[in-house]
């Protein structure tokens, strides 16, 4: 079985201050740290127990600058067997659909029985690259994917719904699933292994590689703003003391306790 | 300006919620840019969902074949094809739900038409599609717009545009299936019915609920033993569920169960937009979270902006305090 993983390298935002940079189209990255992209770590791990049940090859592929190559390093130390890098420094206006383009580009040369990817990235949230990717490659996908089973040719594929409802779909390889949190365990890389992936070489590919016909993108980002702010909570200020006696007197005020 | 399209997005028999969102964002950009919104049924026994929707929109296209009684994408996406480029709408609306995720990518891919995902909001200007969408854990919107093309593709977020009544006497039209078999490579076999737990979240008046900041399920105990003080149940988000500290049944959100209790104490939660679908309708919500930028406190009544290991022991003092001088 031949597998390839789509990973995007992500900033995380959920604890950090995001401020608008001067361009108006980016955020001030300096004091963010960055990490693989929550669901990709689920793809990854998906992808590695897939190859150790059935054998083959693992390819980790990212569209990303220079340091996606620190997050390619940490797949080849979990199991993949090598990584792709596309520069993408060396495009523009790089949406959901011109990113899907570019990973096509990538990998249509690889054989593969799976693809892999995350089903919604943590920074952009668009949920569509592995979608539109399955499209242009013209095989089958499910998204949201929160369990598949896969004998010989037949996956046997459960995908998450609203009110974790299940839809149970039963489809043929090759084909492209874009994973859902949860469905499994994600492994840690071991030093040692860390240590070895340093080593390995990663494939980067640029603009020199890639056909440029028809590769375009969908979306032009016109300005980054912060959201109007609605309806915003009383927060409540004071000693620990003060707000606690406050909620309490809150909670019995409205019968509670 | 062509007509705007809305899809209909119906699950074992019933009409999602979503879908009048859909068609309310509809009517008011068809009214606004002069032009008449059609409401697409791809369905099978149709005619009670016709009924339903007919003073939605102003016209009903509707394809009934048995293959459409269930959603697969691909069959959705092979006869939808076929529909929009005959018909050539101006734009279609389709929900962001694991149903509109699966499809509108592929379809509009395979169409060749411009499209974005996750909207918030969206116009035209001069025949240009731009959308509002929100991105960094809810902390900014970003203003996107699409490639100029006679026709656009976009995915809509739930809780924008309310449900609307609707005065339309909608005409219907049928459309014949261009398909009427699942091909071999995807074929919907059934729905699976989530577990059912050993407690009912939806039943409990006070729910505690915790989330990404709990860190450790060693932490679980301090939370537990807060609900129960307080006559509460401990719910979370589903980081907590995906990390195996706690069972599906207590997940709250899209993917997880809808609330409404009388008070919602969210523990650690930053406020995902998957998250907010599932609580916001409870009565008092007060959050508790270190950063004061996390979007909870745009939905929470009441605010604390510190440590959640600091808040919770004094919380509870207090409220056993106040419960035992209540006679
Ligand atoms: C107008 C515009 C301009 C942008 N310009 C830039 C830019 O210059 N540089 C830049 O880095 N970003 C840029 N972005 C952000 C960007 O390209 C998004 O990553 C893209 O729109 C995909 O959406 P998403 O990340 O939400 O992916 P989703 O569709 O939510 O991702 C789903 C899955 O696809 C896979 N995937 C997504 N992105 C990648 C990737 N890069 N490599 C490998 N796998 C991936 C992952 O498996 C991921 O889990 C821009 C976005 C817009 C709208
Ligand atoms: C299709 C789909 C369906 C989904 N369905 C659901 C769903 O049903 N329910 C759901 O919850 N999510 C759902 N999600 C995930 C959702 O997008 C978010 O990732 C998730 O809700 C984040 O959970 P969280 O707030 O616990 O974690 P985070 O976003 O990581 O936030 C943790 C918060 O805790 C705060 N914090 C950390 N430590 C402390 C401390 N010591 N004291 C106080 N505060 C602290 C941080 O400031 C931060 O705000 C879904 C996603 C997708 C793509």
């Amino acid at each position: 079985m031949d597998i390839i993983v789509c990973i995007k390298r992500v900033a995380q935002t959920a604890e950090a201050d995001v401020k608008i940079d001067s361009s108006g189209k980016d955020i001030i990255k300096d004091r963010l740290t960055f990490d693989m992209n929550e669901s990709d770590t689920y793809a990854l791990e998906e992808a590695i127990l897939l190859k150790e049940k059935s054998g083959g090859t693992l390819t980790a592929v990212s569209l990303g600058t220079v340091e996606v190559e620190d997050t390619l390093r940490i797949a080849l130390a979990k199991g993949a067997d090598s990584a792709i890098r596309i520069k993408a420094e060396d495009f523009e206006e790089l949406d959901g659909y011109k990113t899907a383009q570019l990973l096509k580009a990538a990998i249509k040369d690889l054989k593969s029985d799976v693809i892999f990817t995350g089903c919604i990235a943590t920074d952009d949230y668009y949920s569509q690259v592995g979608v539109i990717l399955a499209e242009l490659l013209g095989i089958p996908h499910a998204t949201l994917v929160a369990k598949v089973d896969i004998q010989d040719t037949k996956a046997q594929v459960h995908r998450e719904l609203e009110g974790g409802l299940i839809e149970h779909l039963e489809m043929s390889l090759p084909a492209l699933f874009t994973i859902q949190t949860g469905i499994n365990e994600p492994r840690y890389a071991s030093l040692i292994a860390i240590r070895r992936a340093a080593k390995k070489e990663i494939k980067v590919i640029g603009a020199s590689d890639i056909d440029p016909t028809g590769i375009q993108a969908n979306a032009s980002l016109e300005e980054l703003f912060t959201p109007p702010v609605g309806k915003r909570a009383e927060i409540l200020s004071g000693s620990m003391d003060e707000i606690s006696a406050k909620v309490a007197g809150i909670i019995k005020e409205k019968g509670l306790i | 300006m062509n007509d705007i399209f809305a899809l209909v997005e119906h699950r074992q028999g019933a009409i999602r919620d979503m879908t009048y969102e859909l068609l309310s964002c509809g009517r008011k950009l068809a009214e606004k840019e002069n032009t008449k919104l059609t409401a697409v049924i791809l369905g099978h026994n149709t005619d009670d969902l016709v009924q339903i929707l007919k003073s939605q929109a102003h016209r009903l296209l509707v394809v009934d074949n048995d293959v459409f009684k269930d959603f697969n994408s691909e069959v959705y996406q092979n006869a939808l094809s076929e529909i929009i480029k005959q018909q050539n709408p101006a734009l279609t609306l389709i929900s962001h739900s694991a149903f509109g995720m699966d499809l509108c990518p592929a379809l509009a891919t395979k169409l060749g038409v411009p499209f974005t995902t996750d909207c918030l909001d969206i116009e035209f200007v001069e025949q240009k599609l731009k959308v509002t969408r929100q991105i960094y854990d809810g902390k900014l919107n970003a203003k996107v717009q699409l490639r100029e093309n006679p026709g656009y593709m976009i995915t809509l977020r739930s809780g924008r545009f309310p449900a609307g009544e609707g005065n339309l006497e909608g005409a219907v039209e049928k459309f014949d299936t261009p398909v009427s078999t699942q091909p071999d490579y995807r074929k919907f076999i059934e729905y699976i019915e989530a577990a059912v737990g050993e407690v009912d979240i939806t039943k409990s008046d006070i729910l505690v609920s915790v989330g990404r900041g709990l860190k450790d399920q060693a932490n679980l105990s301090i939370i537990e033993d807060f609900a129960s003080a307080i006559g509460g149940v401990v719910a979370c988000s589903r980081p907590v569920v995906d990390a195996g500290w706690m069972a599906k049944d207590r997940q709250v959100g899209s993917s997880g169960k809808t609330v409404k209790p009388k008070l919602y104490i969210a523990l650690g939660i930053s406020g995902a937009f998957q998250h907010i679908v599932g609580m916001k309708g409870a009565d008092t919500i007060i959050a508790v979270n270190k950063d004061p930028n996390a979007p909870i406190f745009s939905e929470a009544n009441y605010g604390i902006v510190d440590d959640l290991f600091k808040v919770v022991p004094v919380l509870k003092t207090k409220i056993l305090e106040v419960k035992l001088t209540k006679g």
